[in-house]
């Protein structure tokens, strides 16, 4: 039977069929092959195997690193924060416990664990890959079946390495096209989730397909896949193809020689057969696609950024336009303002949305022998420490300081403000993180999601801008990008 | 865990959709490590505004949270969970829920009945006009009623058992440890292991 490629990776871990029908029937039980851990979702999971006398049945597939709570600055200093610095020696004092490999603050490997796993070359094609984090979806870019999960499911993993899961909907994402200048992986998700809207990905896996998706490098595949979990999707993945391959190869835990062979055989298979039908089919043509910001409170309110920002009444459902109304309040926005007028305080520049080499080059090409509007304060945040010392050696810290950017040492940072970089209340900002949820970037603070080149722009003009706004028009922005 | 079978406790209408799990719970409280005494981060931003529902007498007793479509999206924090747990809510009405969240309730015994969107208008008009009024969730028969409005909801049948006998998800896993022994024996040796640890 012909079959999609999220189908054929569940098949291929199934432990034990499900029970069938009737009303205890169970799910499928699913092995996963890795699980990925930081310090905020695991002290209660590695509490309970101890309360139950368990053990980590698999350590040598499981890996921690410390990333939310991490501080960007001072990194050899004890964190100032007590209760951060508790959680962060619970999960040292835990991995010890159940010999699970860390990487802490300090080491070349540390980071935030989305940036972490991809880059030792742990996450490959066709793996299960699970972590307390929602952002886990980014692995599929590999051609993962990855999913964040709650406390109660990691506890599920380190004792049985295993998840019982309820079976999924196949969702297609065809982008087809060629992109404009300027415009990027980060556009192309947020306009897929303003299209499908927060809980349109409910129960489903998306897997995105498509010139435009074949085009894409890994890190721009990562970008999009990050953000499934905005659509409401658990997973999204992308069919491995040569560029993953090319991503993959000699990278620390990647396979080597007749192993490396065995493995790209195994990986050819791992694409939607021919016939196989999905259950719903999402079209997005990017030929006319703008660089995309958000305007509201959850990622689906946004639109292009020449666009203004919408009225309530635009929408027609109740409970749309109610939330439009509210959104707006918060923002301190007004309907019909034009979105390049609205000014921001701050530009943050990371997360495990765009944090990776590519984002960081793609954003210090827009600023480079620019100078920040004066106004602004600007963040850049490696996603991880090995992001951070490439960057460096690339001579890219020195093309931000100059620029007039803070570069920070690496960590989840002002994506979600659990450490001390936060918004004040009020406070505006462009970033190239996930959510623009009320609060997320600190209480009070009002968020706009964009690219790392839209977010560069704007730290020049201090307004929402597009790289084709800044005089002159840099040099990258001003290439098209051939999907060909 | 334990059992739910059917739950009778004042519904506290909160018409808004797209609560993420941010709102039901600050990223700054997660830094706790326990699994209990999140009671007073439950909406923790909300709950500033003496206008927001659960700082007006009876809705801050409330125990059936009845919210818009789209609850509990965003981050996978089962803390969300534990909160609402903690402040007393034993169940939360939606038209849709995200799904790491409705996992996540199934696991800590906090039940979230899906509940048509239509229904859900007509149960926040009965509250709102009879303040106090008490649902009822019955787990068994799959309805849930508020005054005079009877309505179904839907639950996935495993979670309905597991909520209902109470049983603890590791244990019955557990008891198929050969099949995951079996299934180990058969992997690939061309996929990665963490240990022994290979670096750049």
């Amino acid at each position: 039977m012909a079959k999609t490629l999220a189908e054929k990776v569940w098949d291929a871990h199934v432990v034990r069929k499900g029970d069938g029908e009737g009303a205890n029937a169970q799910p499928d039980l699913l092995f996963i092959d890795l699980h990925l851990v930081h310090e905020v979702t695991s002290p209660q999971a590695f509490e309970g195997l101890r309360l139950a006398g368990r053990k980590l049945r698999r350590p040598d597939l499981t890996i921690a690193t410390e990333d939310h709570n991490t501080p960007t600055l001072d990194i050899d200093k004890p964190i100032a924060d007590l209760t951060s610095r508790t959680q962060i020696q619970t999960l040292r004092n835990n991995c010890q416990e159940f010999g699970v490999r860390l990487h802490s603050l300090g080491d070349a490997e540390q980071g935030i664990v989305h940036v972490v796993g991809p880059q030792l070359g742990l996450t490959q094609p066709g793996m299960t890959v699970v972590c307390g984090d929602s952002h886990t979806s980014t692995h599929g870019a590999f051609g993962a079946l990855a999913m964040g999960i709650g406390t109660s499911e990691v506890e599920h993993v380190m004792a049985t390495q295993t998840l019982s899961l309820k079976p999924f909907k196949t969702m297609a994402i065809n982008v087809e096209g060629t992109l404009r200048p300027g415009v990027s992986a980060k556009d192309i998700i947020l306009a897929v989730i303003a299209k499908i809207g927060t809980g349109g990905g409910q129960g489903y896996v998306l897997e995105y397909r498509g010139s435009a998706i074949r085009a894409l490098s890994m890190e721009a595949r990562m970008t999009i896949c990050n953000m499934s979990i905005e659509a409401g999707a658990r997973a999204g993945l992308v069919a491995p193809d040569q560029t993953t391959y090319d991503y993959m190869y000699g990278r620390p835990h990647a396979p080597e020689g007749d192993e490396w062979d065995a493995a790209v055989e195994y990986w050819n298979t791992l694409s939607t057969d021919d016939g196989a039908a999905f259950d719903v089919e999402v079209d997005l043509d990017t030929d006319t696609l703008e660089p995309f910001v958000t305007w509201g409170t959850n990622p689906g309110q946004g639109v292009s950024l020449s666009a203004k920002v919408p009225s309530p009444d635009d929408f027609g459902d109740e409970n749309a336009k109610a939330a439009a109304e509210r959104a707006l309040q918060y923002m301190g926005l007004e309907a019909g303002t034009p979105m390049k007028d609205i000014r921001v305080d701050t530009v943050f520049l990371g997360s495990c949305t765009n944090s990776r080499m590519e984002d960081l080059r793609a954003a210090a090409d827009i600023v480079r022998g620019r100078t920040k509007d004066p106004a602004v304060r600007m963040l850049v945040v490696p996603g991880s420490a090995r992001v951070r010392l490439e960057a460096e050696a690339e001579g890219l810290d020195k093309v931000f300081k100059d620029f007039g950017a803070e570069w920070r040492f690496a960590g989840c940072s002002m994506c979600l403000g659990m450490n001390p970089d936060q918004l004040e209340e009020g406070e505006r900002c462009a970033s190239t993180s996930n959510r623009n949820f009320e609060g997320r970037q600190g209480k009070g603070g009002r968020t706009h999601l964009v690219s790392p080149v839209v977010a560069a722009a704007t730290a020049v003009r201090g307004t929402l801008s597009s790289p084709s706004d800044l005089d002159p028009v840099p040099e990258s922005a001003a290439v098209r990008v051939d999907a060909a | 865990m334990e059992k739910f079978t059917t739950h009778t406790g004042i519904g506290v209408p909160l018409r808004q959709s797209n609560v993420d799990t941010d709102q039901i719970i600050p990223a700054v409280y997660l830094k706790r490590i326990t699994r209990t005494g999140f009671e007073d981060a439950l909406f923790a931003a909300w709950r500033k505004d003496p206008a927001f529902i659960l700082n007006q007498a009876p809705f801050n007793a409330g125990s059936v949270l009845v919210a818009g479509p789209d609850f509990g999206t965003g981050s996978s924090r089962e803390h969300a969970v534990w909160a609402l747990k903690d402040y007393g809510f034993k169940t939360v009405l939606s038209s849709r829920f995200a799904d790491i969240f409705r996992g996540n309730s199934g696991k800590q015994g906090l039940l979230a009945a899906e509940v048509a969107q239509d229904d859900i208008e007509l149960i926040w008009k009965e509250l709102e006009n009879a303040p106090g009024t008490e649902v009822t969730v019955d787990l068994v028969s799959k309805t849930v009623q508020c005054g005079n409005i009877v309505a179904p909801f839907e639950i996935d049948d495993y979670t309905r058992w597991r909520l209902l006998e109470g049983l603890d998800d590791i244990g019955l896993t557990l008891q198929h440890e050969e099949d995951i022994t079996a299934y180990e024996a058969t992997r690939p040796s061309f996929k990665p292991k963490t240990l022994p640890a290979r670096l750049s």
